[in-house]
């Protein structure tokens, strides 16, 4: 778990994620024929289809694996003469969850998140009541640090206990973690695999749109993280800590594809993987804009089971994250299907 | 030229007068025009090989529809890109035929204490063109007939008033672009921004580019706070670079690359306010396996209203800045080898 530690730690907003695809490099370059990194910056593994691979006059199916290495975080809108940063978001923040948070940029300046406190302030306060402090005397000195434009991350260090993981930004490391991990653990799949890393999931599912479209696939399985709904007086959803991995059937923006739900049940079945079956009233994943490209892209989700997500410290269950690299080496040892 | 590009008529949907004026003034300086299916005008200049380099600017202009006709010959109207905040009493001009009209409420007299506190809906108000009947208007108007302000273009020194800066400033840019370059690129003219960015993600799709520049206008941002909160962009300190918008996160290289050229040059620039509104650089960087994509925009006052502000200053250092940084992705292999 100490790849998924480092990921979780490192820095890596929307639109910033150099660190991170450094550190996936770094760990696939051994694993797959090739990679590549794409205009807007999506990090490409590429494994071919090993020998046993089709019979005569098929296709060899491509299936490409999505995971997002991108967080949310915030951008710098202006600096004040004090030396206080306003700013406003990068992908979804809960103000409630973000206030007397530590962040950081990309050169290692840290801040705290600040909010006014006149009686008028609303509250909850709104993303213009909120500042940051970088803990500098004058505008002269923030600059020095800071620049408009400048996007930070929230800062904070991951815990490992009970076989659970507290971190920030498992939404999606951990996803970028079980598709690592699944890459080392395959030994021959029937298919050409592409294990896409994708960016800008967080303000627009925008990677993962152009990567497809670079890749064609015939099938795609995005990994990402899902709500639950077992918290105290929580929303009512039918998903579970540490209750198995969690088989898509729909969520906001998308319908998985039903031949591709079925298969992910069926291995989970066949292999006793424990698994859940989640609908996600809110939210969506890369999948929903995957499918859509070109002429259409055969899609399911695989998700991890997490709570407070998009706080700085989102908590999921390692049992799961094992079940669900599972299920992810089946679905490349023995495909999805013929086209 | 500033004079014609903002008194010519193009709301989004019927850009036809603006792309006739553009297809006239370049003519003689590319070497090949296509209008799309769409309606975009794309133009090649020299043979294009490596880099392919995309620029665009939007023709279409914020206005109204026509969507009704009442009884005494009153129009009613949905707006494009407007809020009703900055259409009362104004004057308008309708359709082909350019006929003359006034955006009317009830005046004072006649209005109800209530509702001189409010500020009126688009359905309280109406376009009135001088008729009296229904029948008198059908003869003048149609149904789904485009319609914008009324203004006439002035000078003030360094400043220029007028409507539709937003997005005709981008296309004098490229249109100086192409009279001045030799370099080899598409510049295209693109449709139906203001009704949702809907023209460019086609031209993109079609010309296949390394790298795109959308050139656009900024509202400028001078306005008074009693926060101290510096407030910016301001008109006559310089083209205005984004960082991030709703629609886009811009290619860090290009930017880095431009924000450069700038420096070496003494150029003066300013940076967008992040994650405010967005442009053709959205749909243009998503665009098939992706685009290298900057954006460059002129600060104007009031945009989106019947009268804005630009600096002619600002306009010519867009022209410079955008040539001198054309000229160094050429020579930036990295961005597009």
């Amino acid at each position: 778990m100490e790849l998924a530690r480092k990921l979780c730690n490192a820095y890596g907003p929307a639109g910033r994620e150099e660190n991170i695809r450094k550190i996936i490099e770094a760990e696939i370059s051994g694993l797959c024929e090739r990679t590549e990194v794409d205009r807007l910056g999506n990090l490409i593994a590429y494994i071919p289809a090993g020998s046993r691979s089709t019979t005569r006059g098929e296709k060899t199916p491509k299936i490409m694996f999505c995971a997002h290495m991108d967080e949310i975080g915030l951008i710098v809108t202006h600096i004040d003469k004090k030396g206080f940063l306003r700013f406003t978001n990068v992908g979804g923040l809960f103000m409630e969850r973000i206030i007397s948070q530590r962040i950081v940029f990309e050169n290692g300046t840290v801040g705290i998140i600040g909010v006014e406190t006149k009686p008028e302030t609303p509250k909850p306060p709104r993303i213009d009541n909120l500042f940051v402090d970088i803990n500098v005397r004058d505008k002269e000195e923030a600059q020095e640090k800071v620049c408009i434009g400048d996007i930070a991350s929230f800062q904070q260090t991951a815990v490992i206990a009970n076989e659970r993981m507290m971190s920030k930004a498992l939404d999606d490391r951990i996803g970028c973690y079980c598709l690592i991990e699944t890459m080392k653990r395959i030994k021959q799949s029937p298919c050409e695999l592409y294990f896409v890393f994708t960016v800008q999931e967080e303000v627009g599912l925008r990677g993962a749109r152009t990567g497809a479209y670079g890749i064609s696939p015939d099938f795609a399985i995005a990994v990402d993280i899902t709500l639950t709904g077992d918290t105290p007086e929580s929303r009512r959803m039918e998903v579970k800590l540490g209750h198995g991995t969690a088989i898509k059937v729909k969520d906001q923006m998308f319908l998985a594809n039903p031949i591709v739900k079925d298969k992910l049940v069926a291995f989970c079945e066949e292999a006793k993987i424990p698994y859940q079956l989640e609908i996600l009233e809110q939210g969506t994943t890369d999948a929903a804009v995957v499918q859509m490209v070109k002429e259409g892209v055969a899609s399911g989700v695989v998700s991890i089971p997490t709570r407070y997500i998009h706080s700085t410290s989102e908590v999921c269950d390692l049992g799961d994250v094992e079940h669900t690299i599972r299920l992810l080496v089946m679905v490349c040892e023995n495909g999805l299907g013929q086209i | 030229m500033f004079k014609e590009l903002s008194e010519l008529i193009g709301v989004s949907g019927g850009e036809k007068r603006i792309k006739e004026f553009i297809r006239g003034k370049i003519e003689q300086d590319v070497d090949d025009i296509v209008e799309d299916p769409y309606g975009n005008l794309i133009v090649r200049k020299g043979e294009i090989k490596k880099p392919r380099i995309l620029l665009t600017a939007h023709m279409d202009e914020v206005g109204f529809m026509i969507i009704g006709i009442e009884k005494k010959g009153l129009l009613k109207f949905s707006l494009i890109g407007i809020l009703p905040q900055v259409i009362l009493a104004k004057r308008v001009i309708i359709g082909s035929k350019g006929i003359n009209g006034v955006i009317g409420r009830k005046p004072i007299h006649q209005l109800k204490d209530d509702e001189k506190k409010k500020m009126p809906k688009v359905k309280d108000l109406f376009i009135d063109i001088g008729v009296t009947s229904k029948e008198e208007a059908e003869k003048l108007v149609a149904i789904g007939d485009l319609g914008t302000f009324d203004t006439e273009y002035r000078e003030n020194g360094e400043n220029i008033y007028g409507k539709a800066f937003d997005d005709r400033i981008g296309c004098y840019i490229l249109m100086k672009i192409l009279e001045q370059t030799d370099l080899p690129m598409y510049c295209a003219f693109t449709v139906q921004e203001e009704a949702g960015l809907r023209g460019a993600g086609i031209v993109a799709y079609r010309v296949c580019p390394d790298i795109a520049f959308a050139i656009d206008t900024t509202a400028s941002g001078e306005w008074p706070s009693d926060k101290d909160i510096p407030l910016y962009p301001e008109i006559g300190k310089g083209p205005v670079i984004t960082i991030a918008d709703r629609s886009i996160i811009c290619d860090k290289q290009l930017v880095s690359l431009i924000i450069n050229t700038a420096k070496e040059h003494d150029i003066p620039y300013q940076l967008k306010k992040p994650m405010i509104g967005g442009t053709d650089a959205g749909p243009i960087h998503l665009s098939r396996a992706g685009v290298r994509t900057a954006a460059i925009q002129t600060p104007a006052r009031y945009i989106h209203s019947p009268l804005s502000i630009v600096s002619k200053r600002d306009v010519e250092y867009g022209v410079r800045l955008l040539t001198l940084s054309i000229e160094k992705v050429y020579k930036e292999k990295s961005l597009w080898n």
